[in-house]
C-alpha cells in the first residue's frame, strides 16, 4: 500500500480504515470540535490513496454526525463528536475487545476467573 | 465527463490473439488500474488506445468519436512509453520543450518541476539515462503532457522506493488538479491497490474482471485449515487456486458472501485476500 501510516493494512477496504483513522484523532482529541480536519485533496496526497475512497471514508463520519459541512469552507468536527465517537465506541468494546480476549482465553484453556484476575491486576 | 469506449477491440499478431474482444470504458475523473501477467495483452492495449498500432477488429471511440487518425482525439491521450521512439542523443529538456508540437496543453513548467523533485537532470541526453531515470522522464513526459487521458505503463519500472512513493503522491496531485483519467499498469498490486477507484484485469487476451476495486477485492476470500476440513467446506465452490502445506490447506474462494466466523466449521479460517492475493489466483495458469 502506498500507505506508510501507521494503522493500515492491505486487507480492510479502505475507506473504513480512514474513517477509523480519523475518527481516532476525534475520540483522542487530537481533532476538536470546530476543528477543520484535512480536505480530501490534502488526505488523498499525503495517504497516496483514491480521492473517491477518501470522500467514501469522510463521508461514514458525516453519517454518524462526527464532522460536518461548511459550505465552500471544508469538514469541521461537530460539536459532541469527541462525546459519541466515544459512546459508540463503548457500545462495540464488548463486541471488539472482550469477546475475542475471552476466545482466545477459552482456546488457551484460560478461565473467566483468571482472566478477571489479570484483568484487575493489570495497571 | 468526457469518455473513452473500447468496443470490442481485437488485435492478432499472425496465429497469435493478443488481445480478444475486449470493451471497457474510461471516464474523465478516475483512476483505473490495468492488471494482469506478462503477456496478458496490456501494452497491446495501450498501444491501441494511443493509436501507436491499429486493432484487427473493434474500434475506439474518444467522446464518441473514432481515435484512428483523428489527430484532435490523439492530442488527448498521452500513452507513456511512446517515448522509447525518441531518439537517444535528445536532451530530456529538448524533449520537454518540443512537446507541444504534439500535445498543445503541454506544462512545460510543471515538466520542470517534476524534474526537480526526482532529481533528474534535464540536460541529460535519453541514452545517458539509468533504468530507473529512463521510467521517471517518460512518467514526467506523459504527465505534463495536459492530454485528459493518461495511460502510464509501467511507471515504477526500476524505481527505487523513495521514488516510487513520490510518483504515488504526485499521481493523486495531479488528478486532484486536472481530473485527467489515468490508467496505470503495473505488477507492484498491493503497492498500487489504494490509487484505483476501478481496476481492469486481463488474462490471455481477455477482460476477466472490470470492477469497483473494493468491491472486486470482497468478492473472494481465503479459507485455511485441515485439509479434509478444508475440502468439504470448499465442495461446490468456486475455487479459484487450492495450495497445501503438510496436513493443511488453503483455498481462495470466488464468488458468495464470505463466511461469518459463527457460521464455519472449528478449525478453518477466513480472510480477505489483499488484491495482489487475489490477483495471482485469478491469473493463475490451469
Amino acid at each position: 500500500m502506498g500507505v506508510n501510516y501507521p494503522g493500515f493494512n492491505d486487507t480492510e477496504p479502505l475507506f473504513i480504515q480512514i474513517a477509523r483513522w480519523l475518527e481516532n484523532k476525534i475520540v483522542t482529541g487530537q481533532l476538536k470540535a470546530d476543528e477543520q480536519i484535512p480536505s480530501t485533496t490534502e488526505l488523498s496526497a499525503a495517504l497516496k490513496i483514491n480521492p473517491a475512497t477518501v470522500r467514501k471514508g469522510v463521508n461514514i463520519l458525516v453519517e454518524k454526525g462526527l464532522v460536518y459541512k461548511k459550505r465552500g469552507m471544508g469538514m469541521y468536527v461537530a460539536a459532541n463528536a469527541e462525546d459519541s465517537a466515544r459512546d459508540d465506541r463503548r457500545e462495540r468494546f464488548r463486541d471488539d475487545y472482550v469477546r475475542p480476549m475471552l476466545e482466545e482465553a477459552a482456546r488457551l484453556g484460560i478461565s473467566r476467573d483468571e482472566v478477571a484476575e489479570m484483568v484487575k491486576g493489570e495497571r | 465527463m468526457s469518455m473513452m469506449e473500447i468496443r470490442s477491440l481485437t488485435k492478432r499478431y499472425g496465429s497469435k490473439t493478443a488481445l480478444d474482444d475486449v470493451s471497457l470504458k474510461i471516464a474523465k475523473g478516475s483512476i483505473y488500474g490495468l492488471l494482469g501477467r506478462n503477456g496478458a495483452g496490456k501494452t497491446t492495449l495501450v498501444s491501441l488506445i494511443s493509436n501507436r498500432d491499429f486493432p484487427t477488429s473493434g474500434e475506439v471511440l474518444l467522446d464518441g468519436a473514432n481515435v484512428k487518425e483523428n489527430d484532435r482525439a490523439l492530442k488527448n491521450i498521452c500513452c507513456m512509453g511512446a517515448e522509447q521512439l525518441l531518439p537517444g542523443y535528445m536532451r530530456v529538456k529538448d524533449v520537454i520543450s518540443s512537446m507541444r508540437y504534439f500535445y498543445k496543453n503541454t506544462d512545460a513548467e510543471y515538466a520542470n518541476a517534476l524534474c526537480e523533485k526526482f532529481g533528474l537532470d534535464p540536460k541529460k541526453r535519453l541514452s545517458r539515462l539509468s533504468t530507473g531515470y529512463r521510467t521517471i522522464a517518460k512518467v514526467i513526459f506523459a504527465m505534463s503532457s495536459g492530454a485528459d487521458y493518461i495511460i502510464l505503463d509501467e511507471p515504477t519500472l526500476g524505481l527505487d522506493a523513495n521514488h516510487r512513493e513520490l510518483l504515488y503522491k504526485l499521481i493523486i496531485e495531479r488528478f486532484n488538479e486536472t481530473e485527467a483519467a489515468f490508467v496505470i499498469s503495473t505488477h507492484l498490486i498491493d503497492e498500487c491497490a489504494g490509487l484505483f477507484e476501478r481496476v481492469f484485469v486481463l488474462r490471455e487476451g481477455r477482460l476477466i474482471a472490470d470492477e469497483d476495486s473494493d468491491a472486486l477485492r470482497r468478492s473472494a476470500y481465503l479459507v485455511e485449515g485441515k485439509t479434509a476440513e478444508v475440502d468439504s467446506f470448499i465442495a461446490g465452490k468456486k475455487v479459484l487456486t487450492r495450495s497445501e502445506v503438510g496436513s493443511f490447506c488453503s483455498a481462495c474462494v470466488s464468488g458468495g458472501d464470505v463466511p461469518s466466523p459463527d457460521a464455519l466449521p472449528d478449525g478453518l479460517e477466513v480472510s480477505q485476500p489483499t488484491l495482489q492475493q487475489l490477483l495471482i489466483a485469478m491469473t493463475e495458469e490451469g
